[in-house]
């Protein structure tokens, strides 16, 4: 194993293909989606309804960072790949994977943000595990959480499902979280006014599946490897090809010009707070101002299309005036963001 | 954002791209050689060739420091870096480059305590952090770095820190450039000079070229309005048959250079007689060394090194991409065998390197995207 392996990008999926589906292989967890979709055995009382159920760890480094900590990361992060299958929560786990010689009032505050950030999804941490190792076999604490949603009665969602003339909408500027991360570290001697955006996107997502849902083709967050990752995996699913528009693309002027100055692009750089859609063209215009109405999507706008060629590439018309090729990550610029 | 977006604007670049057409002459074909990675990566991230008419292409330049370094050291480095008690501090882009047993990456995944930093300052640091351990500083780069490296080294000796050594791989920027133009290879018109490197030596050291092989020589920056302009520089030179050093850089390039920080490079470091290149072959004085009086910091004399040669990969031909004699995608294992996960080549590695570029940024419709913007 090497670093590499735990990027996002083109090793984190030749490595999940070639020994977790090959090992465990079932039409459920093939597709790659952010979660799983259950059908529940039909009933008298409730129908048909459907389940999305995920699980995701968080080994971000440091543990608190302007804008949350490791818990509200840990929380959000499972809230949202459950909102990226169209589902709200209905409960979750955690487990807790502590380092001898934490502080105790650490990991208090841990636990009061992951408290406080369920509460903000309208869900609770129902079940969990503690495990405490030696001094040096983890750093602080590493947090896994699982979750159990339901899925909205009209969403048909994939990132298979994209189609030539959707439009990409992404809900607000990319990249904060990573660059937040990336400079509470404090090695690279710069600071800046930034703030990672973890948010949990349940009621975004419930605002516009309520108003589009018909035309919501794939929903996904775009957490490591950023905007560009997240596309390329819609692009290879779908058979499609996703033309980017640069000068669209909301970046804050701080995540810019820290980007610029380490040579890292903020297509590829972390968000937790984000979500991307792919809409058909008819439904784009109401998902668009759905998403804005929700005050975690006021900055929502439309960044690209989807083509049918190039299939299975991203491309940008950057803002100079040319076009270049997005493709998947293939090293890690930045470890440990999440 | 300001000092950033006035040197990416569209209607200068189309403005610039009609007064660099008005300059091609009937029939001829141009080709420029922007020498510096940093350049290439501006060119492909930015889609700067839509720009330029068909007469006039671009080849890629020996000046990507990952992409020079040969086989042989980077097994050198590994091998000092897999001894006990040793650990290796080295820039992020050399993770990957492969050595004829792996790269450091794959040291590391074995044993081997590799560390990445971003500059030769947090190698001391880290020195200082770990006194029981040797901190090797894997220094690569042109004269653009070793400065860096040459302060680092001056601080070590002056607070005493004992467990600090450099392994030094620092190369000079003109060898090169005289080495394809003598080899008579291929065809450049002119040269889109580095930015960076020449921030430090200065335009000075260029006029060799514009003088002894007649080529225009123009320091650029690393925007992709300069690099425009810089071809506007060297076709207005060559429509007007001249051939000398100009400085479309200036707001960063002054003539002269840095003088304190090649004060400090001729303090710490001298030419090696030779050191081989990647894909050019030995080339004599294009290196530098730690001179004696600092040997206690050079980790080629503290630490057994092998120093073997070894030979590139046979189906790889960065050295024909690093002469400027085919473009990426003209090697026979481009994107094919060879890929960003799992490079035969360091052109394939370095976001600076032609291969990586073009790889990741430029590899389709190139025909069709010049097709459909004229």
């Amino acid at each position: 194993m090497t670093l590499a392996h735990g990027s996002g990008g083109k090793a984190t999926q030749a490595l999940v293909q070639a020994v977790f589906v090959e090992a465990f292989h079932n039409p459920r967890l093939d597709p790659l989606e952010d979660g799983a979709v259950l059908e529940v055995p039909e009933t008298a009382t409730n129908g048909r309804p459907r389940l999305a159920y995920t699980t995701d760890s968080f080994v971000v480094s440091p543990l608190f960072f302007p804008g949350g900590c490791i818990g509200d990361l840990a929380v959000n992060g499972t809230v949202n790949d459950l909102a990226a299958c169209g589902a709200q929560p209905l409960a979750l786990s955690a487990s807790f994977i502590i380092e001898e010689g934490l502080a105790l009032a650490d990991l208090r505050r841990i636990a009061q943000a992951m408290a406080k950030a369920a509460r903000a999804a309208g869900t609770e941490v129902a079940t969990g595990d503690t495990k405490v190792v030696q001094r040096g076999k983890a750093d602080g604490c590493f947090i896994t959480t699982s979750g159990v949603g339901a899925v909205h009665p009209g969403a048909r969602l994939s990132i298979a499902n994209a189609r030539p003339g959707d439009r990409v909408i992404v809900s607000g500027p990319v990249g904060d979280h990573g660059a937040t991360v990336m400079l509470a570290r404090g090695e690279l001697g710069i600071s800046a006014q930034v703030a990672s955006d973890t948010a949990p996107l349940n009621g975004l997502v419930a605002a516009l599946l309520d108003e589009a849902a018909a035309g919501t083709h794939a929903l996904r967050d775009p957490t490591r490897g950023g905007l560009a990752t997240v596309l390329n995996e819609v692009a290879a699913a779908s058979g499609v090809g996703v033309v980017l528009d640069e000068a669209a693309i909301p970046v804050r002027t701080a995540v810019r010009g820290a980007c610029e100055l380490l040579g890292i692009d903020p297509l590829y750089v972390a968000c937790e707070g984000r979500m991307v859609a792919v809409v058909a063209p008819d439904l784009a215009d109401r998902a668009l101002a759905a998403m804005r109405a929700h005050p975690l999507g006021a900055e929502a706008t439309v960044v690209g299309e989807v083509t049918a060629e190039p299939a299975g590439m991203v491309l940008e018309k950057t803002a100079f005036g040319g076009t270049r090729v997005v493709d998947m990550l293939s090293g890690d610029p930045l470890p440990r963001i999440c | 954002m300001r000092f950033v977006d006035e040197y990416r604007d569209p209607a200068k670049a189309r403005a610039l791209a009609r007064q660099i057409a008005s300059l091609c002459e009937p029939g001829r074909t141009y080709k420029l050689m922007e020498v510096c990675g940093g350049h290439t990566h501006t060119i492909y991230k930015h889609g700067l060739e839509a720009y330029l008419p068909e007469a006039v292409s671009l080849v890629h330049g020996p000046g990507c420091p990952v992409c020079v370094i040969p086989m042989g050291r980077v097994d050198d480095a590994i091998a000092i870096a897999s001894q006990p008690g040793v650990t290796m501090a080295t820039f992020g882009d050399l993770m990957r480059v492969p050595g004829r047993r792996g790269s450091f990456l794959d040291a590391k995944a074995k044993g081997a305590d590799i560390r990445m930093v971003y500059s030769p300052l947090d190698a001391l640091r880290l020195a200082r952090e770990l006194p029981d351990r040797q901190v090797v500083f894997m220094a690569i780069g042109f004269e653009t770095t070793a400065p860096s490296t040459a302060v680092t080294v001056l601080r070590a000796q002056a607070e005493g820190v004992r467990n600090f050594s450099v392994f030094c791989n620092h190369v000079t920027i003109i060898p090169p450039l005289r080495a394809i133009l003598s080899s008579a290879e291929v065809a450049l018109d002119g040269f889109i000079g580095p930015g960076h490197v020449s921030a430090v030596i200065g335009c000075r050291p260029y006029e060799v070229i514009a003088r002894e092989h007649q080529k225009p020589v123009v320091v650029t920056g690393f925007e992709p309005l300069d690099v425009l302009q810089a071809v506007y520089m060297l076709m207005r030179q060559l429509s007007e048959r001249r051939a000398a050093v100009e400085n479309q850089y200036s707001r960063v390039v002054s003539w002269e250079g840095n003088p304190a920080a090649l004060q400090v490079i001729d303090q710490t470091m001298e030419l090696r007689p030779s050191f081989e290149w990647r894909g050019l072959g030995d080339i004599p004085y294009s290196a530098l060394k730690l001179r004696s009086r600092y040997a206690a910091f050079d980790a080629e004399e503290r630490f057994e090194v092998p120093g073997a040669r070894v030979a590139d990969p046979r189906a790889c031909q960065c050295g024909q991409v690093l002469r400027g004699l085919i473009q990426p995608w003209q090697c026979r294992v481009f994107a094919k065998a060879c890929t960003p996960e799992r490079p035969i080549g360091t052109c394939m590695v370095s976001s600076e390197g032609a291969c990586a570029a073009y790889y990741n940024f430029g590899r389709r419709h190139r025909q069709a995207q010049k097709a459909g913007q004229r």
